[in-house]
């Protein structure tokens, strides 16, 4: 994690334009025992649950065609989601971070909403709002768009929840970055446009990637909002999560199993989102 | 003087009524808490249950924890500080006692049936069974993995098709959901679970007696509260808890 992106609004905002890591401030040092005992408590639990894999099995257990078509259908629907969280988040962080309008705390207040929601809950408000009977399944049905169990849904549900990872990482970073960089553009001649597309897109870079990563993380383990919005079905609308969800009921090795697949899966897709940091950032 | 040793003697007796009164009472199980695993479709009935058991036995106190068997089952066999375990159907008790964690063999105190739900205004015009062979008809049922939905397959074993559901779902929970929201044309869930909507219409299924859900109960070994857990079990299982099952739509071994 970039640690010069606050994820939260109202994380203290460390300054930093580029990465100087080599001259990275101070650390008090009763702070770094208390960053263990942190980092125990998530990874006790997932060695803990390594312990339970049958190894002998893994490789059965993951690869059973459920299993399979869970892996591929969740790839799929959570990088359509994570690209929706692109498309719809970005907008939405220029405008709270640069846009002056009426209601405007409001606004930011209401994206967090989907955070503090019980994905449940989530899906309830999909289904009333998208529904066949929901608020706008009238006119749904009149264009002919029938989201109803569909892979769609699945989407959806997963924008829902990831969108505000987006809009809040991005968000922070640019209003504690400001507007000095793009005025000092201005200044040197810089047309607004241009200035916009090599000044401020990158300066965006880090918070955009750490964004995307967080969207992509919690669409690939969304779970309560497309149990309740799109339902459960291989291969349609049955993703991982609701997969090790069913498997638990009868086969508790093969959740596991799953689970530590997904584990494995994000790590990876982290980790080359990671691989270079600041390699793209400003010059 | 003789007032004052009529007072004294009063006081001596009053004084020790209420010992009397523990002595007596200390055969039976006192000031002890049962903690009681039970199936999510059980809240109702054994919440009533709880409270008319904790009535008729003073200085015993039940406690619920209710959800799905499967989750239940694993908690216990975890080692979570249970007294009694309620379960939904037999698999999952079979995975606690397989543990050896069950004090007694476990009874059989409920029995379930399937029914067909359908949203109040019954858009597919639903009237038997057969008629959610077509896939014109969005229904919802639960996944062959939970009992409801093992219980579903069993039903289409015997009618001779398969339901092409849009949706199988982790518990009746989420095909209720999914009918009373009117999202789905029908639904197949168990005949209790219909009171629990009132966006619904329940159609009987005939011959769904072929398929019939059984809800074993156990006491649990490790329980601190033994005799109160077995008084627990012997109330459900007996009349008093025939009747409230009875009256939530149970049938009754």
């Amino acid at each position: 994690m970039t640690a010069s992106t606050p994820i939260l609004p109202g994380t203290p905002a460390v300054q930093r334009h580029d990465s100087h890591w080599a001259s990275a401030g101070y650390v008090p040092p009763w702070l770094p025992p208390i960053a263990v005992a942190g980092a125990l408590l998530i990874l006790v639990p997932l060695i803990s649950m390594a312990t339970r894999v049958e190894w002998a099995n893994f490789g059965a257990l993951v690869t059973s065609p459920s299993s399979l078509a869970a892996l591929a259908l969740s790839l799929r629907t959570s990088l359509a989601a994570t690209a929706l969280c692109i498309l719809l988040g970005v907008p939405m962080a220029m405008v709270l971070a640069r846009v002056d309008f009426p209601l405007k705390s409001l606004a930011r207040t209401l994206v967090l909403v989907p955070l503090v929601l019980p994905p449940v809950v989530g899906g309830l408000a999909l289904l009333y709002a998208f529904g066949r009977r929901g608020l706008l399944g009238g006119v749904m049905n009149l264009l002919g768009i029938d989201i109803a169990f569909s892979t769609t849904a699945v989407v959806l549900a997963q924008t829902f929840v990831a969108l505000p990872f987006m809009v809040l990482t991005l968000e922070s970073a640019l209003r504690s970055r400001g507007a000095r960089y793009e005025g000092v553009a201005a200044t040197l001649g810089a047309r607004r446009g241009y200035a916009f597309r090599h000044v401020t897109l990158p300066l965006m870079w880090p918070a955009l990637v750490a964004g995307t990563v967080l969207c992509f993380a919690r669409a690939l383990g969304e779970f309560g909002a497309t149990l309740t919005f799109a339902g459960s079905l291989e291969g349609v609308t049955r993703t991982v999560p609701l997969e090790i969800y069913l498997q638990r009921e009868v086969d508790p090795d093969a959740a596991v199993a799953l689970s530590l697949l997904l584990i494995v899966i994000a790590l990876v897709i982290v980790g080359l989102a990671y691989r270079r940091p600041g390699s793209r950032r400003a010059q | 003087m003789v007032l004052n040793a009529k007072h004294a003697i009063a006081l001596v007796v009053l004084a020790l009524g209420p010992l009397t009164a523990c002595t007596a009472a200390s055969d039976a199980p006192q000031n002890q808490t049962v903690t009681v695993f039970a199936a999510a479709s059980l809240t109702d009935t054994f919440t009533e249950l709880g409270k008319d058991f904790e009535a008729a036995n003073p200085g015993i106190k039940v406690v619920f924890s209710f959800a799905g068997s499967a989750d239940l089952a694993t908690q216990i066999v975890e080692g979570a500080p249970a007294d009694v375990f309620a379960s939904a159907n037999e698999a999952q008790m079979d995975v606690v006692s397989a543990e050896s964690l069950t004090a007694a063999a476990p009874m059989t105190f409920a029995t379930n049936i399937l029914t067909i739900i359908v949203p109040s205004d019954n858009p597919a015009n639903i009237s038997s069974f057969e008629d959610l062979a077509s896939a014109d008809v969005a229904t919802v049922v639960c996944a062959p993995q939970v009992p409801c939905g093992a219980a579903t397959v069993t039903l289409e074993d015997k009618f001779g098709f398969d339901i092409p559901a849009v949706s199988e779902e982790n518990s009746v929970t989420d095909v209720l959901g999914k009918v009373s929201s009117g999202q789905s044309d029908a639904g197949v869930v168990y005949v209790t679970d219909v009171p629990r909507s009132t966006d619904i219409t329940a159609i009987p299924i005939e011959g769904a007696e072929a398929a019939i859900n059984t809800y074993p109960i156990a006491s649990l070994r490790s329980s601190q509260a033994a005799d109160a857990a077995s008084a627990f079990v012997d109330y459900v299982t007996g009349a008093e808890g025939a009747e409230v099952l009875t009256a939530a739509g149970f049938g009754t071994p």
